[in-house]
Formats: structure tokens, C-alpha cells, sequence
């Protein structure tokens, strides 16, 4: 099997004036966490956005196990391995904590899902995942009703639930606290750990340093440097970048 | 005794309608006004085929929802291009269309007239002849049509279709990303529910024996819609309560001594209340799980 699961090549999206990604090509490697940093409006949701089908990308492609898309819809995003969580939290608000994660669980096509009813082995995998985010004692309960924290934590949750190979994670980490951050830190390694891709878009550059195995700068869309956290992190124009805005 | 199996009749006619909205609007968050359409197709076909040739009432049932799977599915793919409120107004102008359609095509529908002379259902057995021309008989076939209608709403919902559906009525798009192609869900969803409408309009087709085209208009689709509003979304027996309150409700206006053509008028002025009231102080409607 290749060792890169995914790749995006000259990658271009644009609202009306505004470049949100230009040109941009990187590659992102299995059993790797990729850190993504960049200034507020760099371009980061964008490319997720672009990476899921949630928008329609203006040029480029994307390289996914060798095939080379040039449009990818919404729907697709699953069956080419990809799944992502939400900057602005995207939960099923008035559903149940458990049916939020029974909902990736579960049969996808209509007709079967007709006559299918989860069962003790879609409760089980549910469960498992609840307990590892320490969810479980409110899987009864509606996610509307959960605080911040748990918010992130269930979203985190529906994503690994999924058969996905290729993670974003859009600032997973924002407003938690630290055994919550601690947490998420577990899960983003476990799934290193299980040979996934791994996106993580995230501010904190120690947070960064930590986790990453490489990161990716971005500026007004474009790519401004890549490479080991040590190196990048150091580099005066990403610095700069940074403490600029 | 003939004025409460009346009562129930209606209220089991106006359940089904009820139950089957439901699945559309509570469940799937598609807020759709063109549900009195799908009733009239119901009722029009069974009307036509009764009066006209005299067909047997099971037979034009079945061919009643055929039709109305197949308007449906048209009306369902058109419907698939809008969202929210734009989804509200392109249901309102289809039910207009369709009520059109049964005002002004006059060969078929009689327009204004209307469709006299529709006879009662008919079952025969072997060589048995049997006419359900009672009420109570016919209380007995609305029970057993509204029973069917319920358990396969609660089938519907309780399987992980069901569970699709709340997720796409909660976040359309994020649900997407899951892999999950939600325009069928929504086609699949509101041709089941159309075709629960034109059981419930071939029922009051052949109870009333007279239909004409008031009867299918956008009002109804309304009065519909205050039903599960009233019962609560979602719910599947809140769907029913609502059907039985708001079809009992009036009529005890007449005990209270109103004469019948100001209780009729106080009929709509109480429905606009009670959903006011509502929306103010339980939005979730008495039994409901989702708030609009
Ligand atoms: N749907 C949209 N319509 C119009 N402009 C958009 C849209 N989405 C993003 N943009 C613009 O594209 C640019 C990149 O936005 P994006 O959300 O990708 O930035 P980001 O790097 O995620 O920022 P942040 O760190 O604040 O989350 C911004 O200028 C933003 O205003
Ligand atoms: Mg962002």
C-alpha cells in the first residue's frame, strides 16, 4: 500500500475577491499527524471544507489511495476513507448522545436501513467509544443538553466512530480544559498510533510541537512553509506570520 | 351511539393524516404544506373509480396510492431543490397546483361539483357479498387502516432510517459528510407519507360518499399541520392525540349551546388560539421531542 493515503495538487478555492486557498499542494502521510497552523482566515476551514466536499473546489485535485479527484461531493467524503470535525461544533442537537454516534454506525443505504435496527453490536462499538471520551453516562441525554466540553468531546467521538482513514480535526482543542485536553490528545495519538492520517488544525504552537509530526503553514491560502515542527516553528517568517496580525 | 362512531371515524381519517405528516415534518424538519394534496389524489382516485365504474373500494385504494407515489416522487424531486423557508412556499404552490388540477379538470373531477354517489367499501369473499355500508363497519376499517398506518410509522422510526431522518432534519449537510446520500432518505420519506395521506383520503372518500375540491386545499394542509403541531413533533402518538383533540374539541362547542353556524366559525378562531398558546408556552406541543 502507499504510504501517502492523501495529497491535494495546486488546490485553488476562492470567494468572489478572496483567495481562502491558492495553489496549495501538500501531502499527508499515514500513521502521521499533520499540524496545520496558519492566521485567523489563512485558509484552514477552507481546506477542510474543500477536503469533505462541503465546498466546491475551484481548481487542483485531490490524490486520494491514487485516485485523482477533480470535484468531490459531501456524501463521497466517507468512501474515500475522509471525516472531519466541525470549528463551530455541527452535532445532531436534538438527538440522543448515543443516536448522534449510532448515526455513523449504522446502514447507509435507504432501503436496508429500512429494516435494519441497531443491534447489541452497534450498542457495544457506541459504548466503547462513549467510555473513551468519557461520555457514556450521558448517552441518554440530548447533545443540546451537554456543556462546551463534551460538545467537542461527542463530535470527537462520531468522527473516530466512522471507518474513516483520514482525520481533520478543525481546532479540536479550543476552550477545553486541560483534562479534556488531555483527552483529545489520547485519541489523536491512538489514531497515529492505528496507522491513520491525521489533521490537526490548532493555534497553540506547543500543542503543535507536541503532537505533530509535520506541520504545514499557511498564509492568505497559500502554503508559507512545511516541515518538522522543530525547524518550522523556528523559521522567522512563520514568526512573523504570526505575531504580525 | 351514531354520533360518537361518526367522531371516530373522522378522528381515525384525521390521525392517519396526522401520523403520516408527522414522519415529514416532525421527524425529517421538511416543513411541508402540500400534504392535503396526496389526501385528495387518495380521495379522488376511489371517488372516480367508485362512482365512475364501479370499481371495487380495496382495488381503487391501492390504485389511489400508486398515484400518489408517483405524484410524490415527482413532487419530491422538485421539492428536493429547496431548503427552509423556500421548501415552505414551493409545498404551498404545489398543493395550489394539485388543487387546481382537481377544480379544473372537469371530464374527470366534475370541477366544483363534485363526485356524488361514491359507494361504501365492498368485501367479497368466495361467493359472499359483504358491504361495510354501516358506520360501524366502517369504524372497524378505519380503526384497522389507522392501527396499520401507526405500527408502520413506529417501524419507520424506531429502524435506523428513522434515526437518518432526525439526523437530516438536525444538520443536512454534516450528515452528508458521514456518507449519507440524503436526498433519497427525503424522496423515500415523503412518498411513504403521501401514500399514508391517500389511504386516509380514500377512507373519507367513501365514508362521506361526495368529495369535491374544498376539501383538498391548502387549509387542510394547515389544519394538518396544527394537528401534529398541537399533538407534538416528532411523536408518533402525539400525532394521534392531536388528531382526536382537535376533531373532538369543536364539537363540544355544540354542547355548550352555540348554535352550529357560530360554533363552526368559533371552530378556526380556537385552532389559531390554541397554536398561539402553544408556540407561547409548551413549543414542543403536548407530547412532542422536536421544537420547530
Ligand atoms: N463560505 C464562505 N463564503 C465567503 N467567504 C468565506 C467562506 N468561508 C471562508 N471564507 C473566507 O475565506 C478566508 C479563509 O477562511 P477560513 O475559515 O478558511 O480561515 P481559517 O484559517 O479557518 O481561520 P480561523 O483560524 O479563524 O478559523 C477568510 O477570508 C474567510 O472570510
Ligand atoms: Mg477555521
Amino acid at each position: 500500500m502507499e504510504e501517502n493515503i492523501l495529497e491535494i495538487k495546486r488546490l485553488t478555492k476562492h470567494f468572489g475577491g478572496v483567495h481562502a486557498v491558492q495553489n496549495l499542494s501538500v501531502v499527508f502521510a499515514r500513521g502521521a499527524i499533520t499540524g496545520i497552523i496558519g492566521p485567523n482566515g489563512s485558509g484552514k476551514t477552507t481546506l477542510v471544507n474543500l477536503l469533505t466536499g462541503m465546498l466546491p473546489m475551484d481548481g487542483g485535485v485531490i490524490v486520494s489511495d491514487g485516485a485523482t479527484l477533480r470535484r468531490m461531493r459531501a456524501h463521497e467524503a466517507r468512501f474515500y476513507g475522509i471525516t472531519r470535525t466541525f470549528q463551530n461544533i455541527r452535532l445532531f442537537e436534538q438527538m440522543t448522545v448515543l443516536d448522534n454516534l449510532l448515526v455513523v454506525l449504522t446502514e447507509r443505504r435507504v432501503f436496508a436501513s429500512l429494516f435494519e435496527r441497531h443491534g447489541a453490536y452497534h450498542l457495544k462499538k457506541a459504548e466503547a467509544l462513549l467510555r473513551q471520551v468519557g461520555l457514556w453516562e450521558k448517552h441518554n441525554e440530548l447533545a443540546l443538553h451537554l456543556s462546551y466540553g463534551q460538545r467537542k468531546l461527542l463530535e470527537i467521538a462520531r468522527a473516530i466512530g466512522t471507518d474513516a482513514r483520514v482525520f481533520l480535526f478543525d481546532e479540536p482543542f479550543a476552550g477545553l480544559f486541560p483534562e479534556m485536553r488531555e483527552i483529545v490528545k489520547r485519541q489523536l495519538e491512538a489514531l497515529r498510533e492505528q496507522g491513520a492520517a491525521v489533521l490537526l488544525i490548532e493555534h497553540n504552537t506547543e500543542l503543535i510541537r507536541q503532537l505533530s509530526d509535520y506541520v504545514v503553514v499557511l498564509d492568505s491560502g497559500k502554503l508559507l512553509a512545511e516541515g518538522k515542527p522543530e525547524s518550522v516553528l523556528r523559521r522567522r517568517d512563520v514568526l512573523e506570520a504570526y505575531l504580525g496580525e | 351511539m351514531e354520533y360518537v362512531i361518526h367522531l371516530s371515524i373522522v378522528s381515525g381519517i384525521v390521525a392517519i393524516l396526522g401520523m403520516s405528516l408527522n414522519l415529514i415534518v416532525g421527524y425529517t424538519g421538511l416543513l411541508s404544506v402540500a400534504h392535503a394534496a396526496f389526501y385528495g389524489i387518495g380521495a379522488y382516485v376511489t371517488a372516480i373509480l367508485l362512482a365512475g365504474f364501479g370499481v371495487n373500494f380495496f382495488l381503487a385504494l391501492l390504485l389511489g396510492m400508486a398515484l400518489a407515489a408517483a405524484v410524490a416522487l415527482l413532487i419530491g424531486l422538485v421539492l428536493s431543490r429547496f431548503d427552509d423557508d423556500y421548501y415552505v412556499l414551493a409545498s404551498l404552490g404545489l398543493n395550489i397546483i394539485i388543487y387546481s388540477v382537481f377544480l379544473n379538470w372537469n371530464t374527470l373531477t366534475r370541477g366544483p361539483l363534485g363526485i356524488p354517489g361514491i359507494s361504501r367499501p365492498e368485501l367479497g369473499i368466495g361467493g359472499y357479498r359483504f358491504g361495510l355500508t354501516s358506520n360501524f363497519s366502517f369504524l372497524v376499517l378505519t380503526l384497522l387502516c389507522a392501527v396499520l398506518v401507526y405500527l408502520a410509522a413506529r417501524f419507520i422510526t424506531r429502524s435506523s432510517f428513522g434515526r437518518v431522518l432526525m439526523a437530516i432534519r438536525e444538520d443536512e449537510q454534516a450528515l452528508q459528510v458521514f456518507g449519507y446520500r440524503t436526498v433519497y432518505y427525503k424522496l423515500a420519506i415523503f412518498v411513504i407519507g403521501a401514500v399514508m395521506a391517500a389511504v386516509a383520503g380514500a377512507l373519507f372518500a367513501s365514508y362521506i360518499t361526495f368529495i369535491d375540491p374544498t376539501s383538498f386545499m391548502l387549509r387542510e394542509s394547515i389544519f394538518m399541520l396544527s394537528v401534529i403541531i398541537l399533538g407534538g413533533l416528532a411523536n408518533t402518538n402525539g400525532a394521534v392525540a392531536g388528531a382526536v383533540i382537535l376533531v373532538v374539541l369543536p364539537e363540544l362547542l355544540r354542547f355548550v349551546g352555540l348554535p352550529s353556524n357560530i360554533a363552526a366559525q368559533m371552530r378556526l378562531l380556537l385552532y389559531g388560539l390554541a397554536l398561539v398558546l402553544l408556540m407561547i408556552y409548551r413549543p414542543q406541543g403536548l407530547f412532542g421531542k422536536y421544537r420547530l
